[in-house]
């Protein structure tokens, strides 16, 4: 066993301290450690994007990163996005209207994904949105509902754009100080 | 853009404004939870003193084992259980697929005793402390093995004195179905068209692997698992030899499953390690293991051989089947009856003669997928179609037009079509969209358009006698409760019966809560396959919402002083006819012409009268029985038709084949919910298109060549376009007000739509899928051969 040691991850607007062992994938940390279910195992490699999280604002797989090498990061998942109500985010009701799902299991991911491009870009074409998500893997919709529901986002007025040709007001609910930032272990 | 064209049925069949729920693209409780990523999949579940489990599987095709040594897996810290063979009450499962009308029944180890069969067999299991611990400890089983010879294709297991996978031979099934004189239809008919086709193994590739949570309560086994069918609560009991009644089993909302999830998976296994440690126990297979473990797609040999006359007529069709079983029989002989019933696809066929074979190979077992045997078929009759055509010098269409079954014709069971047929119809409609055909980018590449149709059954052959329950109750709120056995793919199951529902009884959407997938407490629904559950359970719901509303409606009438045959159940209340039926009225109460009571208070005053609120439901489907021996009778209750067309760009330097448009119409009936029908056809065109073009489970000698994720090609959002879709609705489907099931119907199409525009676009016909750049190569090399070959002959003579 090699020793283990105390990592901070702020999780959500949450900041959790941990201890973890050098080989903990920050996956099994977010879900079995924090019980953070929304984010979910899909491959281990890094190719299906289904476990994608936000480290400091930019999508990793987090099958592919060790929790010891996120000390003191910001990390948001798709729950993140969700209104401390339990409102949902305009991406996310994107989403819902448009049926960009089905089984519901690449969603989280593909979510951040998508709410991070359009934070990047602004209003991304349909090949821009083929070319980003080209990492978050669907086996269920065929895709076109997804796009559809990026670009209803995008060119919606609740668009959180930040780099690209506008920017609005928001960021995501913990980033508006809408969730309660906790100090303490979290455990 | 995506073009969707609804395409409204003629007036005489819908009356106008029929339906206020049903019909609308609304969003349900399940994409909720989803898009804010609280619904709770098969993983996501953890009990207090919980164990992780790990299956040790053989790492050889063909052996026989030796001996295992657990010793020192058993010794690391933190290993509770280590189990083999031994420790297994009763260590085989026996699959009856056909009902027990002809295969051989061969049982399966849960966990190998004496010899392996296929490489990734189960051989033992670990339950540890972490997942960690387990898996070290899976490292420390010592399975000692001799190899032995196996076979690796059907054609070698077919050869004579080839190594048996099981004793009693190669071949676990021959169906055949036979009408009229072959001979004499072959004799009659002007041209013999033929044709060789193979496909390939095929990854289902849901994203959510396979996992779950089992342990004990109050001396019942419980296992909470992502599984397509709770009813294997009943093959657990019978391993662990416990009364049936003893083991429930929780379906969680799937994270796909597409047949992949119909067989069990993590069930036994988990189900042993629960009994045996009397703990929580979750196991989680990963993708690697879910890759060389889970059952695939079944490979098909096809041969064809189409007869007919100078005007495109169709006199009779010889089709030979053969499927690769793997090594254990699964539902192999189901599939391989579905393939020999929809063989000749959505024509008329005088006479014919069907032969289809499961055989047994050293290879992952095969079961169920998407479309089931039918789907695979479809290369086959299609091609044959496009061959016809280009023999006799007509034109694609003019080929299936003159041959297309009509309501009322007979198929080659024997059956009558008791429900219109489509295809036609959809054909028009797909080709009208695929619009013209564009000029290729470069001088290199060419570009061709092609189309397919299909016919595929939805609902389980009709000698099932298939059933499902349904049971609602009207809450003294006016909410309303379901609870159906039926589990949830991702497809929409359990949200179509709360739209059911609510059309019936008036209950808005938002007040309607479903309990499913729990063989303990809900009704039996049978599983989530054979596109069975929107016919199944949206007949039961539909029967039982109206049972229900027949129940209330006499107090209801009394309180509003009307007739019952008058009213109006809508928006959370019943009223007279005059009741608006509008949300936005409804807001507005001085808009409300007629009196009405709410649900909650019709509740309430049938509790006065003691008339009850609640409706327990049986839906029985129609029953038949099929002749293995003549080769005729009843197979399936109806039939969804669709036609796909596509325009592909192919590079004549690479073989390459783009995608530049994919059209897919198909008849579902009625759509319930008109996003999620389109949503079914979308995701299940891109699935055929990974089948058509890049997936390819590869096994070589035993050994499967994708071994990661990375290797195993599934379509991503670059690779193909956006899937346009058009719905007909005839109206005159099985299902729930006239539905058709399209989970399946619409992956059919694909392959054979692909290989008709490759065809069109550089006069080849790819005969294997998937159509890959070497492939497509090998196809230009040897026509370049050919006709040097030709021009070289030529100029010798």
């Amino acid at each position: 066993m090699t020793a283990r040691r105390e990592v901070v991850l702020h999780v959500n607007g949450r900041r959790h301290e941990l201890e973890v062992s050098p080989s903990d994938l920050l996956l099994d940390v977010l879900h079995d450690g924090l019980g953070l279910s929304d984010v979910h195992y899909g491959c281990g490699e890094g190719v299906c994007g289904t476990c994608t999280v936000l480290l400091d604002g930019e999508p990793v797989s987090a099958c592919l990163t060790f929790a010891a090498q996120v000390n003191g990061c910001r990390i948001m998942t798709v729950a993140g996005l969700t209104g401390a109500d339990g409102s949902m985010h305009p991406l996310q009701e994107c989403f819902l209207r448009l049926g960009a799902l089905q089984c519901g299991y690449c969603t989280p991911g593909m979510i951040l994904a998508a709410y991070q491009l359009v934070e990047r870009v602004g209003s991304p074409t349909r090949d821009q949105i083929r070319y980003e998500l080209v990492g978050n893997l669907c086996r269920c919709t065929g895709y076109t509902k997804i796009f559809e529901a990026i670009e209803a986002y995008a060119n919606s007025p609740e668009a959180v754009v930040r780099g690209g040709q506008a920017v609005t007001q928001g960021g995501s609910p913990f980033e508006r100080g809408e969730h309660p930032v906790e100090t303490g272990d979290e455990r | 853009m995506t073009a969707t064209t609804v395409v409204e049925p003629a007036p005489a069949q819908r009356a106008a404004g029929q339906y206020r729920v049903v019909g609308h693209s609304v969003a349900h409780h399940d994409f909720i939870d989803k898009v804010k990523g609280s619904l709770h999949y098969a993983a996501d579940w953890q009990l207090p003193g919980m164990l992780f489990g790990r299956v040790v599987r053989s790492q050889l095709p063909s052996a026989r084992i030796a001996s295992i040594d657990v010793s020192a897996a058993r010794a690391l810290p933190g290993v509770m259980a280590v189990l083999t063979a031994a420790d297994v009450p009763n260590n085989r499962i026996v699959e009856v697929a056909s009902g027990g009308l002809g295969e051989l029944e061969v049982p399966m180890p849960v966990l190998a005793v004496d010899r392996i069969r296929y490489l990734g067999e189960p051989v033992a299991l670990v339950a540890a402390a972490t997942q960690q611990i387990a898996d070290e400890a899976a490292e420390l089983v010592a399975v000692d093995c001799e190899p032995l010879p196996g076979v690796f294709d059907v054609r070698a297991a077919l050869a004579e004195g080839a190594p048996t996978v099981h004793d009693t031979g190669n071949v676990l099934v021959t169906w055949q179905i036979r009408q009229g004189d072959v001979a004499a239809g072959m004799a009659a008919a002007d041209v013999v068209v033929e044709g060789e086709y193979r496909s390939q193994h095929v990854e289902h590739a849901y994203l959510e692997p396979e996992a779950g949570v089992g342990w004990i309560e109050n001396g019942v086994l419980t296992l909470r698992v992502a599984t397509q069918v709770v009813e294997h609560a009943a093959a657990i009991a019978q391993m662990l030899m416990l009364p049936l009644n003893k083991v429930r089993v929780i379906a969680t909302y799937m994270g796909g499953g597409f047949g992949g999830k119909e067989d069990m998976t993590v069930e036994p296994y988990l189900a042993l390690l629960a009994w045996h440690t009397r703990r929580p126990v979750r196991m989680i297979w990963d993708r690697q293991e879910s890759l060389v473990a889970s059952t695939k797609r079944h490979p098909f040999l096809m041969l064809y051989r189409t007869a007919v006359r100078h005007d495109g007529t169709i006199t009779a069709q010889d089709v030979e089947i053969t499927g690769d079983a793997g090594a254990y029989p699964y539902l192999s002989a189901r599939v391989l009856f579905a393939a020999a019933a929809l063989a000749c696809g959505p024509y008329r066929v005088p006479s014919s003669s069907i032969v289809s074979r499961a055989v047994f190979t050293n290879q992952v077992p095969t079961s169920a997928f998407r479309g089931f045997g039918a789907m695979q078929v479809t290369f086959g009759y299609e091609s044959q179609m496009d061959r016809i055509a280009e023999r006799l010098g007509l034109s694609r269409t003019a080929v299936r037009e003159r041959n297309f079954l009509e309501k009322g014709d007979e198929i080659p069971t024997g059956e009558r079509l008791e429900t219109c047929v489509e295809a036609r119809r959809t054909m028009e409609i797909a080709l009208d969209m695929l619009g013209p055909t564009p000029p290729p980018d470069d001088a290199g590449k060419v570009v061709g358009r092609g189309f397919a149709c299909n016919r595929q059954p939805y609902g389980r052959t009709i000698w099932f006698r298939d059933k499902a329950s349904a049971w609602l109750s009207l809450e003294r709120d006016g909410t309303l409760l379901i609870r159906s056995g039926v589990t949830d793919l991702g497809g929409g199951q359990a949200a179509s019966l709360c739209q059911i529902a609510s059309e019936i009884l008036g209950v808005s959407l938002e007040d309607i809560s479903i309990y499913i997938g729990d063989s303990a407490l809900n009704p039996p629904a049978g599983g989530t396959f054979a596109t069975r559950q929107l016919y199944m359970s949206g007949n039961a719901v539909l029967q039982a919402a109206r049972d229900l509303r027949h129940q209330v409606a006499p107090v209801a009438a009394e309180l509003l002083g009307s007739s019952p045959d008058d009213l109006v159940f809508a928006d959370g209340r019943v009223g007279g006819l005059g009741l608006p039926t509008g949300g936005e009225q409804l807001s507005a109460p001085e808009g409300v012409s007629a009196p009405y009571v709410t649900l909650a208070e019709l509740v309430s005053a049938c509790g006065q009268r003691g008339v009850q609120t609640a409706v327990l439901s049986t839906w029985q489907a129609e029953s038949g029985s099929f002749d293995p021996r003549a080769g005729q009778g009843g197979t399936f209750p109806d039939y969804t038709y669709g036609t796909h067309a596509a325009l592909v760009e192919v590079d004549r330097a690479t073989g390459l084949v783009r995608v530049l448009k994919y059209v897919a119409c198909h008849d579902v009936g009625r759509a319930i919910n008109p996003m999620r029908v389109e949503g079914q056809i979308q995701g299940g065109a891109m699935q055929g298109l990974g089948y058509a073009l890049t997936e390819d489970m590869a096994i070589v000698d035993g050994s499967p060549q994708s071994m990661l994720f990375a290797d195993y090609l599934i379509p991503n959002s670059l690779d193909f376009p956006d899937v346009e879709v058009a719905i007909v609705e005839s109206g005159e489907g099985k299902g729930p007000l006239g539905a058709r099931g399209i989970g399946e119907p619409s992956i059919g199409n694909v392959a054979a739509t692909i290989a008709s525009a490759i065809h069109d676009a550089i006069g080849l016909r790819p005969t294997e899928t998937p159509m890959t750049p070497e492939r497509i190569l090998a196809l230009l090399d040897q026509s370049a051969l050919r006709s040097a070959v030709a021009s070289t002959t030529r100029r010798q003579t």
